[in-house]
């Protein structure tokens, strides 16, 4: 469970900065895009584009594959799934019990009504 | 996220829910987040009575909670204190409120898991988690990388 909170704090961390959730966002509506390409449309410089898909890299919110001089960056959504479902994993657990619970009472309260009480 | 609510009609009298939530017969039959089973249910059921209760999932994992009656209205409403037990993460104490309402058909019953994630909490307004959060949710809302 100790990796498991690492990858998510890695996780919270890289989706706590707007640039990186930008670059997050791009990747969402490409399938891939070069680093120049997430570049593009901000106003920092490369080397500083990098140091957030380091971040990104480190969360395993992205990959990185080299083609030749090209890198790729890809999105990689399972990081996220798994931050969504740590949030909701409360509401499944009691959304299922008092499922439970309705059908026990329900039936407790038809058995007391077939008793006379 | 520190507190959630969730609110069910159910077709029976608010004492009989009452009772079910309340009992350790009753907390056998429905405690859990899948079908597996309660393999300890143990409480005292009044104002400073203590529970606990132990499942199973379906995945063979155990886990247990326990924690304290803080508030013990029959049949209206029923306060406790809430704590995992060992591996699990969140070792912090929450409350759970339960509140039952008479309706015309039954019982309408409020459930509020409060004061979760304190640690987390904490952390998120010096990460600046909560927007984190906020575009997390929108993410997946968007049905992105669903």
């Amino acid at each position: 469970m100790v990796n498991f909170r690492g990858r998510l704090d890695r996780t919270f961390v890289a989706l706590s900065d707007p640039t990186r959730r930008a670059i997050l966002a791009q990747l969402e509506r490409s399938n891939g895009a070069s680093i120049s390409d997430l570049a593009e449309p901000f106003t920092i410089r490369l080397p500083a584009v990098m140091k957030h898909l380091d971040v990104l890299a480190t969360a395993g919110l992205v990959t990185r594959s080299k083609t030749g001089r090209t890198v790729t960056v890809r999105l990689r959504p399972q990081p996220m799934r798994e931050a969504m479902e740590w949030l909701r994993r409360y509401e499944r657990f009691w959304s299922s019990s008092l499922d439970r619970l309705t059908s026990y009472a329900e039936s407790k309260e038809a058995q007391a009504r077939r008793n006379g009480r | 996220m520190t507190s959630l609510t969730l609110v069910r009609r159910i077709r029976a009298r608010p004492q009989v829910v009452f009772d079910a939530v309340t009992t350790a017969e009753g907390i056998a039959q429905w405690w859990g987040p899948d079908a597996g089973p309660v393999l300890v249910a143990e409480a005292d059921p009044r104002v400073g009575g203590r529970y606990r209760v132990r499942f199973r999932r379906l995945d063979s994992s155990e886990h247990e909670s326990s924690g304290e009656f803080l508030e013990f209205i029959r049949p209206e409403r029923v306060v406790l204190s809430w704590r995992w037990k060992g591996g699990v993460p969140d070792p912090g104490e929450s409350r759970v409120e339960i509140t039952l309402r008479p309706v015309a058909e039954g019982t309408e019953l409020t459930f509020i898991h409060s004061q979760l994630q304190d640690e987390e909490a904490r952390r998120s307004h010096e990460g600046g988690w909560k927007g984190a959060l906020d575009k997390l949710e929108a993410y997946f809302a968007a049905g992105n990388a669903a």
